[in-house]
């Protein structure tokens, strides 16, 4: 197959991208959907920071306000995220266990697809009526209340995206449990392949509770059932039983594989292995475990009682132990390492004292009778900025920059990168410190606006003008990527010149097949230690011969579509008589593809080893 | 799975190793079959006996139900063999979380 290299026009690349099974274009639709996203999120984060510069501002209205502020905080959890932490998996994962694809890749671009569908139905919402406007909990008392559609478009639009985070994560436990590459044990795998592992399990298990509510809501809002309304015996504290079962999980989703990028990155630049490689498998196990006994600690104001709140309050704090455990290792790792200061290097550096931050404030608000007076108030909004945007961001800003000559086979710039992160460091610490003085001096957080005279207007305006820092912070970073793309200059395998796992031992990007040759894994750090004894390459673990792969398909695109033209059925069934015809032809195209995908075998094709050897400049043939 | 194994050279032996591996799995499904029809026998007439009240007759039957499904799991569909430890940890996780979910419901939400 020689055919793939060959320059192709703009259809033809949209088709090939459209159709792709490939889990590294899937990873790069995954960073175009989930950067979009981030963008758009961020304005909605700059238009708060505005109405919020000055006392008593008319920037927005209360209303336009709550839209804004539900659909900043869905966008960035749900549709960036998540999406952009996905694409690191897709792209990375299975290159770091040395396998060829994930182990379904007509799955994982279903996964991308009924994602990318789903966002995009939730923020269609800003054109057809307004978004929902009830905050990212949408607590469902709020919520019922809530006129017009905003609410169903979050209940419908979530629903879709949700199905296929869950079809990612089985795909990727399925992928690192059977496809790692012979001598790739457990406890020879990388740390962000271990933080991928353990968030898909946390995704298996707390997306089902978060899809059973979703359910649960839209059946009382669109079809007349009473699950949360209490006038009819229903009982609206389900919904936040349910919505922080999910949502407590999900933070540790967002925040273990932030940890696993930092635990590349780390090694790499102090060139040390990772210090206290199986206590840090062991912390992240355990943070895994323990992010599924915590929920309530979100609902302490809610009434459970002493009892429970003092359980759940026990249980929060001993997260900080494993946390803890991690972020020595981390500074034991560059300790004593010859660390150069790179562009990512710096994010993992800046991280470990934000993230520590941000851990301080969660023990703090973990101290349940502390809690009523930090509840609702601008502290939790500085604290979850803090481990999301310093735990988070700052991995997927640093990892973008440490994976992209591997995603694309050019460089970032470093100069531009690390005014990047100058820019964006310093204003997210001017935007979100003084946030947690806001706080303790009694600032609600969700307000649309606040008076004059109480004390409050210098910080917001600080605080708004750190906004506007990290904005211009992403400003330079598409700048960057612009200017990179353009230039194209080629790099070759191991362009960091210290890459210690499987990844950096192919070509960048790496060639659709991955490896030619499966890789013999003989320890951690399994190309370090090739490198260490003078090797060029990987040593193979089988003769050259034909591979597998997996044939093209629009189907997975077809399949998604149809969930979103019956979402819109749904939703307008009791508004307009097309409502109930578009919502059966919706569910017709997408079982009518489902029924196409099971009764034509697709049985894939083979690239033959002939072609394979051809099929590069280098002579011979390597792992 | 196991008792398609072939790891001595003799076939014969190979062969003998494995009826008796057959014959013992064979004996664990009859005897289990026998046990979970007389479970389901004892469950009902402990719902029909009037002399047990609900509150010991649904912990008590829910009890027989969850001996069954582990019969179910490791006599019929082989768990106990080698190579289930994967689903295994992921099942006895989400019955984990499926338990936490109902005792919070039953202990903060309803009660």
């Amino acid at each position: 197959m020689s055919t793939y290299a060959q320059k192709r026009g703009f259809g033809a690349t949209l088709w090939d991208y459209l159709t792709t099974v490939d889990h590294k274009k899937i990873a790069i639709l995954y960073f175009i959907a989930g950067g979009f996203f981030f963008v758009l999120g961020g304005i909605e984060a700059m238009i708060i920071r505005i109405q919020l510069a000055i006392p008593n501002n008319d920037f927005v209205s209360a209303g336009f306000y709550n839209e804004i502020l539900t659909m900043h905080g869905t966008t960035m959890i749900f549709l960036a995220a998540m999406p952009l932490l996905f694409g690191f998996m897709n792209a990375i994962m299975p290159l770091q266990i040395g396998a060829r694809d994930v182990a379904f890749p007509f799955v994982n671009a279903l996964g991308f697809w009924l994602f990318f569908f789903g966002g995009t139905f939730l923020n269609l919402s800003w054109f057809l009526g307004g978004a929902p406007d009830a905050g990212w909990t949408s607590y469902a008392s709020l919520s019922l209340a809530s006129e017009g559609h905003g609410i169903d478009f979050y209940v419908l639009g979530l629903q879709i995206s949700g199905f296929g985070t869950l079809m990612g994560g089985i795909n990727f436990l399925v992928t690192i449990i059977n496809m790692r590459a012979p001598g790739m044990t457990y406890m020879r795998m990388p740390l962000f392949t271990w933080t991928t592992f353990v968030a898909s399990s946390l995704i298996l298990f707390a997306f089902p509770p978060l899809t059973v509510s979703i359910f649960m809501l839209m059946f009382d809002r669109l079809f007349g059932s009473n699950f949360f309304v209490t006038a009819a015996g229903g009982n609206t504290i389900i919904w936040e039983h349910f919505f922080w079962i999910f949502g407590h999980p999900e933070v540790y989703i967002l925040i273990l594989p932030a940890f696993g990028i930092f635990s590349e990155i780390i090694p790499v630049f102090a060139r040390k292995r990772l210090f206290g490689y199986s206590s840090m498998v062991f912390a992240t196990v355990l943070i895994g475990f323990l992010g599924f006994m915590v929920w309530a600690h979100h609902m302490f104001t809610v009434g459970l009682g002493p009892i429970a709140n003092a359980i759940f309050a026990v249980a929060t704090m001993a997260i900080a132990v494993p946390t803890g455990i991690k972020i020595f290792n981390w500074l034991f790792t560059a300790w004593g390492g010859s660390v150069s200061f790179t562009t990512p290097m710096h994010y993992a550096l800046a991280f470990i004292p934000s993230f520590l931050m941000g851990g301080v404030t969660g023990v703090m608000l973990a101290v349940a009778a502390a809690d009523y007076q930090y509840h609702d108030t601008y502290f939790v909004v500085a604290h979850f900025h803090y481990v999301i945007v310093g735990g988070v961001v700052f991995a997927v800003l640093g990892g973008l920059q440490f994976y992209w000559p591997k995603m694309f086979g050019t460089m970032l710039n470093e100069t531009l990168g690390k005014i990047t992160f100058w820019l964006f460091f310093a204003g997210f610490h001017l935007t979100f410190f003084i946030q947690h003085f806001l706080g303790l001096w009694g600032m609600p957080r969700r307000i649309y606006t606040f008076l004059p005279g109480q004390g409050y207007e210098l910080s917001n305006l600080v605080s708004t003008i750190g906004a506007l820092l990290m904005a211009v912070a992403t400003v330079v970073l598409v700048i960057n990527i612009i200017i990179t793309v353009k230039k194209n200059e080629r790099i070759g395998n191991d362009p960091w010149g210290d890459g210690r796992t499987l990844e950096w031992a192919i070509p960048s990007p790496a060639p659709f097949y991955n490896f030619k040759q499966l890789p013999l894994v003989r320890g951690l750090d399994p190309y370090w230690i090739e490198k260490m004894e003078g090797k060029k390459g990987m040593t193979p673990a089988e003769p050259l011969g034909d591979i597998h792969m997996p044939n093209s398909s629009i189907i997975p695109f077809i399949m998604s579509f149809g969930l979103f033209v019956s979402a819109f059925g749904v939703m307008y069934r009791l508004d307009y008589a097309w409502g109930l015809p578009v919502l059966i032809i919706g569910l017709v195209i997408t079982f009518g593809s489902m029924l196409a995908r099971s009764l034509k075998d697709d049985h894939g094709f083979h690239i033959h080893k002939e072609d394979l050897i051809d099929d590069d400049n280098e002579k011979g043939v390597k792992a | 799975m196991v008792n398609t194994q072939t790891n001595s050279g003799n076939p014969e032996t190979d062969l003998k190793y494995r009826r008796k591996k057959n014959a013992e799995e064979m004996r664990h499904q009859v005897i289990s079959f026998a046990l979970m029809i007389v479970f389901t026998l004892i469950a009902f007439l402990a719902v029909g006996y009037e002399g047990f009240s609900a509150w010991f007759a649904v912990p008590f039957i829910l009890v027989l139900a969850v001996v069954q499904v582990g019969f179910q799991l490791y006599y019929f569909m082989h768990m106990s063999h080698k190579g289930h430890e994967a689903p295994a940890l992921f099942m006895y996780s989400g019955v984990l979380v499926a338990f936490l979910t109902i005792i919070c419901f039953l202990t903060i939400i309803w009660w």
